[in-house]
């Protein structure tokens, strides 16, 4: 039992970086209704960047800011300067292709991954970097099962995130402007709302989302690569896709699930299976449910 | 000017351009150790010198000058002053049927690129890796061009064939530390090479039938996943039979794929895939691909289809996987990921969606300037990337889309004014 309950703390933690990767996905898709195929590499340079600040601010103010002040102004900086590289991904890769297939741009987002990736090899080289610790971990240990604050802290700061970009999209103009034009493409733009306006709003607060995933993962697994966003990033795509389309709740729920078959999995079989267990799951409920848990029965053909 | 160039250039008939390269080979077959001794280059410059020159560019004007007393002057000299020749021979040939006229330059064509790949074992390996490129290349744009699907399952077709046909030439032809001894004598092992690359091109096929009935219900996104899914599965799965290797992979394949047997293959699938995209078949895809419904309802079977176009491109990613592990005699499951997905649908994107030239042209050129460019090491895989976009970004469909080859067009004598036509 207490084992049991050990693996649940742990696929909430691992879950909650694929629900608020994958909910990157999930809004592009809802607006543009393409993919994002560079956001894997996106989260993996929000990562480098929260490492940037972090060990920036770490060396300057580490002896007069407490640490939890330290690891939000580490959040706020890190969020703001990767909605940048979500608008310019958005600038490069996407706006110069509105209207041509849709194919094409999942190449110009491939591509753009590849030269992050390299990038990054290039400017910092290969040696592995690994992220300071912003909060001291202090273990706890109820009824057999063990956990850390900083597990904690990730587990509810997913939440809280979640929440706050369910209000903004609920309550605010903007966000209603982004639930229209994922609900008519073709109208909207019509109404007043520019997709030139929404589609770099949209890519910066899903890169922003995926630079504070980075940021809580460099707590929990320190050592960064440059191509850590590859396996979690296309994880992350299934689990939006899992979810149904642009629908952002499905997005963070199949993320969960991904999480929690994957740390399951490995609780039963040797650890080999997991992506051979996950993906065969995935299979069979998308041939069962081939739009999703969430989404509507929609034509895709609208924008081929 | 250069208007003026090419139009010297336009009575030239392919068979003149064959005449010419194949002088431009005996060349350097003859001459080229003393030529590039003379230009202080070390040895004959594999690749036209790209590898020379990127790693020394001090060198660079020495590699132009053995391109132009190598390639460019003979070839162009000999195809020139030949033409009237040449065009004498391509207008007899056109008077044959056209499929002995297309051997003919097809065989013609093979023995140039023997001869120019003879040169080097690493010239060999280049040509054969491309060749290979063209068969996944060529067979992905049957399901994602003419067929309109996003299949990301290819490299996972690839993996079926390649570790199929490998445990069948280990356990029947070689003596192998795992399998046991050879079977059957390995005498045989060459005669029967093809029909071990068919058995896994079936297996392929008969594989794809997991992402091809799904497609009956749904298509796009979901669809993608679904194939993204199942090239994840084959992966996971192979890495996880310790009896064909695990992660470990297979090796010392023996060596059966040679030159001239990848060239055939290659030839062989450009041909049949031809055929099949101009036969009622492929225009059955691309009804489907325009439109599902409208074309169900013309009685065009929708199911069928799907199943045909996944299995047939499913067949010959098999084949190529075949081939593959037996030119480099080494597969483990990692070669078969997303970097070859990412490599194989860069091809096809790039040269055109719904040509099979198109998807040559993209094949060849990423290959070669994957190799051409290999001595940048990292600033490779910045400038493939950029190229890629800036071409997504100017023609959108690829570079040459929904165009075919007319071999007679090809081959036509170009001084007549029918041939202009």
């Amino acid at each position: 039992m207490e084992y049991f309950l050990q693996n649940v703390v742990n696929a909430l933690q691992w879950g909650s970086f694929y629900a608020v990767v994958s909910i990157g996905y999930s809004m592009v898709y809802g607006v543009l209704m393409l993919f994002n195929f560079a956001h894997g590499d996106i989260f993996m340079v929000g990562t480098y960047i929260g490492f940037g600040i972090a060990t920036l601010l770490l060396a300057m103010f580490s002896a007069i800011l407490p640490p939890w002040v330290i690891f939000l102004l580490v959040v706020v900086i890190t969020m703001c300067l990767a909605s940048l590289v979500g608008v310019f991904v958005e600038y490069v890769g996407y706006r110069p292709l509105r209207g041509a297939p849709r194919a094409s741009a999942a190449i110009t987002g491939l591509m753009i991954g590849i030269i992050f990736e390299t990038g990054n090899l290039i400017i910092l080289g290969a040696q592995r970097f690994s992220f300071p610790a912003l909060i001291e971990s202090v273990s706890y240990n109820i009824g057999g099962v063990y956990f850390t604050n900083v597990k904690v802290l990730i587990i509810v700061a997913s939440l809280i995130l979640m929440a706050a970009l369910h209000t903004f999209i609920q309550k605010t103009k903007w966000g209603m402007a982004m639930r229209a034009m994922s609900y008519d493409f073709l109208a909207v733009p019509l109404m007043g709302v520019s997709i030139n306006v929404i589609a770099p709003l949209t890519f910066a607060i899903g890169a922003g989302l995926a630079s504070v995933a980075g940021v809580l993962y460099g707590q929990a697994y320190p050592v960064l690569d440059p191509y850590m966003g590859i396996a979690l990033g296309w994880k992350a795509f299934v689990a939006a896709i899992l979810g149904g389309r642009g629908s952002i709740m499905g997005a963070a729920l199949a993320g969960y699930l991904l999480g929690f078959i994957e740390i399951f999995v490995a609780m039963v079989f040797p650890s080999t299976f997991r992506d051979l267990i996950a993906y065969s799951i995935i299979l069979v409920i998308l041939t069962f449910r081939p739009r999703g848990f969430f989404g509507m029965a929609h034509s895709t053909r609208l924008r081929l | 000017m250069i208007k003026r160039f090419l139009q010297t250039f336009s009575v030239v008939p392919m068979a003149g351009w064959l005449l010419g390269a194949f002088v431009a080979v005996l060349i350097e077959i003859y001459f080229g150790n003393l030529i590039s001794y003379y230009l202080y280059l070390p040895k004959i410059p594999v690749l036209l010198g790209t590898l020379v020159a990127l790693r020394d560019p001090a060198l660079i004007p020495n590699v132009l000058a053995y391109d132009l007393a190598v390639y460019f002057i003979p070839v162009l000299a000999v195809s020139l002053l030949s033409a009237p020749l040449t065009n004498a021979l391509a207008a007899r040939m056109q008077k044959m049927p056209l499929w002995a006229a297309t051997l003919i330059h097809i065989v013609a064509f093979y023995a140039i690129l023997h001869l120019w790949a003879g040169i080097s074992d690493y010239r060999v390996l280049v040509v054969k890796l491309t060749m290979i490129s063209i068969i996944l290349t060529v067979s992905l744009n049957i399901i994602n061009g003419y067929q309109g699907e996003f299949s990301c399952s290819h490299p996972g077709f690839m993996a079926l064939g390649a570790y199929t046909s490998s445990v069948l030439t280990l356990v029947l032809f070689s003596n192998d530390k795992v399998f046991g001894e050879a079977l059957l004598p390995a005498a045989l092992g060459p005669w029967c090479f093809p029909v071990i690359l068919i058995i896994g091109g079936a297996v392929a096929a008969i594989g794809s039938l997991a992402v091809a009935i799904p497609s009956f219900r749904t298509r796009g996104d979901y669809l993608a996943i679904i194939s993204l899914a199942f090239m994840f599965i084959i992966k996971s799965a192979i890495e996880n039979m310790e009896i064909i290797g695990g992660p470990r992979g297979l090796s010392s394949q023996p060596n059966y794929a040679s030159l001239p047997m990848v060239f055939i293959w290659m030839a062989l699938c450009i041909w049949i895939i031809h055929n099949f995209t101009t036969s009622i078949y492929g225009k059955a895809l691309n009804a489907v691909r325009d439109n599902e419904a409208a074309a169900n309802s013309m009685t065009v079977n929708t199911r069928r289809t799907k199943m045909i176009a996944f299995m047939f491109g499913a067949f010959w990613a098999g084949v190529a996987g075949g081939l593959f592990a037996h030119v480099l005699r080494y597969v483990n499951p990692g070669t078969f990921g997303i970097q070859k997905l990412a490599e194989v649908l860069a091809m096809v994107y790039f040269g055109g969606l719904n040509s099979i030239y198109g998807s040559i042209v993209g094949a060849v050129s990423i290959s070669v300037l994957g190799e051409a460019l290999r001595p940048l090491e990292l600033w490779k895989w910045i400038i493939i990337p950029l190229i890629l976009i800036l071409v997504m970004i100017f023609r959108p469909h690829g570079l040459i889309s929904f165009t075919e080859i007319d071999m007679k067009r090809v081959l036509r004598p170009r001084n007549t004014a029918e041939g202009e036509r």
